[in-house]
């Protein structure tokens, strides 16, 4: 995020909200978000659906899943050709303005309305509230970023912002809001396959240098270099691993059994893998496959740090000790590479492991533990043990000097509805899960509040399909199918239908397509094409209305 | 009877509130938000609420396994990450180490997402580190 969480109840007089469903997502965001309402300002709301923030927003329209790219262009172009746009802004601190402004001429408003199927009026609303109203924050989550366009989707994003003059002030700015709790961090210590800590990518030599200098006692011989070689993603790693190619897989507490798009396709390359480690707090469905299974502790049996959305970094504090003889994820990783006879590993606390962080990922420079007990946060860029921590971006420049405007061309999404495979699928989460379930079905209020999968299908489309009353569908793609209960709802766009994808016995990505990002390698989880055919006979185990839980209570695990 | 708050950060989603874990006799009994807090300011959602609730659940792991004969069966530590270092590094000697990938976590802390790239980037020599951010 660019902007700090308490801005936008403070400074932001505009909020649009695209690809998130704040209020489920997100709550304490949406409670700010809804806060800054009461006192004027204004919200918008795009979406598939017409979710919970949906409902409060000022302005809400429905578009066509996949088709942002055309929304935002369509956008950018009204705001040139209205005189909106914040030219002393384009002046001093962008470049590349005429490029974009050449490529939005090719969205006039009538063809984006028949591209997003948001009517030209409404094109017209948002393009116009959005640049009066400054400061405006933009917030998206993974309806922006979970298709195969993704990365053009987020340059829209910059381009609609920059354009404006949007960035670098409080309150205004470019927010992707993290589903998990510490996606922020996991990115920022360099769990990713072109980086080290702090975004310095693999491929500088003078960072192999640095790195390979700082880590020399854990590498097998001193003078060892390390790889400048961008390595794989998790999706490649598990087609790799089904091909072959990757012969060992050490998975520390994710589940991609249930988190990858196309199910059926990871489970064979999961069983097709020679040595397969997952470390984890329970059984799950991946660990299930696992040749050697490593318990960790959960967050309240163990110190660390967590970095949240706003770039905050917090403490997590041990409060018990772990269950059975389960160990520290931190110590575990020390143990085993003191095993393969690897020296750097002998860190007392994870307190010491920030220290090494600190010295060697200049954002983290001045995190130590004795200033996070004092202030409580940090927020980095945080270069110095004197700094005070950034609470938003960009102020006067760019990490990069000038910002670029990206001239983004619009793409369809790799599958499109079609005679045999006529709706659409949307995936996506509910207020009370958390991604696969792992933590969240297992605690008995949350699980009581919502025990099983559902479809959500427009009235419409109920009729088109045949339902009749009836509440089980069988839902298939090119990919799978699965079954499962429906909810007749309006909220939904007709033609679109959305699966909540917590639920392993109605698993919606055993439907979802592989295709993905060709940068960011995203899968497009947001959108495939799927078939919807109505099940005779009513399921008797309940409700899946997330209200209506009490029937089912009985029937399932009872703890 | 000892009772005691452990001030924490949820572990649910990236808003990054903070809550007080409540603990009676070595176990988590509940949670209280944190009043001060800048972000949540003495609120939290209904999974903030219940963020203790599945920590003591019965199905926690709670030693290693390892398969043998096609089921996994109990370990010692020792006995895990001996298999696991022995293996790893046969793999290694013989593919190469982009032969041997490693999942970060956006669930664990920074300290371990940075042991574990460190892992894998210098005593495996890969970058094959990744984890669920797109997911
Ligand atoms: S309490 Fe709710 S909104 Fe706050 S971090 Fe936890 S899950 Fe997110």
């Amino acid at each position: 995020m660019t902007n700090s969480i308490p801005e936008f109840e403070t400074d932001s007089n505009c909020f649009l909200i695209i690809g998130s469903n704040t209020s489920e997502g997100h709550p304490l965001i949406a409670t700010r978000v809804l806060r800054a309402k009461q006192r004027g300002a204004k919200v918008i709301v795009l979406d598939p659906r017409k979710n919970q923030i949906g409902h409060w927003a000022d302005v809400f329209y429905t578009f066509r899943p996949g088709s942002d790219v055309a929304l935002f262009n369509g956008l950018l172009n009204i705001i040139i050709t209205e005189g909106l746009a914040d030219q002393a802004f384009i002046a001093e601190r962008t470049e590349n303005f005429e490029e974009m402004k050449a490529l939005v001429a090719e969205f006039p408003a009538e063809r984006v309305a028949d591209l997003t199927g948001v009517p030209v009026e409404g094109l017209y609303t948002v393009a116009r509230l959005y640049a009066t109203q400054k400061p405006a924050a933009i917030l998206y989550a993974m309806g922006i970023t979970q298709h195969t366009t993704g990365v053009d989707n987020v340059k829209s994003v910059a381009n609609l912002a920059m354009l404006t003059g949007n960035l670098g002030i409080p309150g205004g700015g470019v927010n992707p809001l993290r589903g998990q709790n510490n996606v922020q961090g996991s990115c920022d210590m360099g769990g990713l396959p072109n980086v080290f800590p702090g975004y310095q990518p693999v491929t500088n030599p003078e960072t192999i240098a640095k790195f390979s200098k700082a880590w020399s006692s854990s590498l097998p011989t001193p003078n060892s270099p390390l790889s400048n070689k961008i390595g794989l993603t998790v999706t490649e790693m598990i087609s790799a691993a089904g091909e072959g190619k990757i012969r060992a897989l050490y998975v520390m507490a994710e589940n991609p059994m249930l988190s990858e798009a196309d199910i059926n396709h990871t489970r064979h390359c999961l069983e097709k893998t020679e040595f397969l480690i997952v470390q984890d707090i329970f059984l799950t469905e991946t660990a299930q496959l696992a040749h050697v299974v490593l318990p960790g502790a959960s967050f309240a049996e163990k110190d660390g740090t967590f970095t949240n959305s706003d770039r905050r970094v917090q403490r997590v504090r041990r409060a018990v000790r772990p269950v059975g003889d389960s160990w520290p994820d931190w110590e575990i990783i020390c143990h085993l590479a003191g095993k393969m006879g690897a020296g750097g590993f002998d860190f007392v606390s994870p307190q010491a492991v920030m220290a090494e962080v600190a010295q060697l990922t200049p954002s983290y420079g001045g995190i130590t533990y004795e200033r996070l007990e004092e202030l409580g946060g940090l927020q980095w860029p945080c270069p110095t043990t004197e700094h005070p921590g950034t609470p938003y971006l960009h102020k006067n420049r760019f990490s990069r000097g000038l910002g670029h405007f990206f001239a983004v061309p619009f793409k369809e999404p790799a599958e499109l509805p079609d005679q045999d495979y006529p709706f659409t699928l949307t995936t996506g989460r509910i207020m009370f899960h958390y991604h696969t379930g792992t933590m969240t079905r297992r605690s008995k209020k949350l699980d009581s509040e919502a025990r099983q999968a559902y479809l959500e299908l427009h009235p419409d489309d109920a009729q088109k399909i045949g339902l009749n009353g009836s509440r089980r569908v069988r839902v298939s793609s090119r990919r799978g199918q699965i079954e499962l209960n429906v909810r007749v709802t309006e909220r939904i766009k007709p033609g679109v239908v959305f699966i909540p994808f917590h639920f392993a016995e109605a698993a919606a990505n055993v439907l979802t397509n592989l295709a993905i990002d060709p940068i960011a390698k995203i899968p497009e989880f947001k959108v495939c094409a799927v078939r919807v055919e109505a099940l005779s006979g009513t399921e008797h185990r309940g409700g899946t209305d997330h209200r209506s839980g009490e029937s089912e209570r009985r029937t399932r695990r009872d703890e | 009877m000892e009772y005691h708050n452990v001030l924490t950060t949820c572990p649910y989603c990236g808003t990054g509130c903070a809550l007080h874990l409540q603990v009676l006799d070595h176990q988590l009994v509940g949670v209280l938000p944190a009043k001060n807090h800048p972000i949540s300011q003495g609120g939290l959602c209904i999974k903030g609420w219940n963020a203790h609730a599945f920590v003591n659940h019965k199905d926690r792991l709670q030693t290693p396994l390892v398969r043998k004969g096609g089921k996994l069966v109990t370990a010692t530590w020792d006995e895990a990450l001996a298999l696991i270092a022995e293996k790893l590094s046969a793999l290694k000697a013989e593919s190469g180490p982009d032969s041997i990938g490693v999942f970060a976590s956006a669930k664990c802390t920074n300290e371990e997402n940075y042991l574990i790239q460190k892992f894998a980037r210098a005593v495996i020599g890969t970058n094959n580190v990744d984890h669920c951010a797109r997911l």
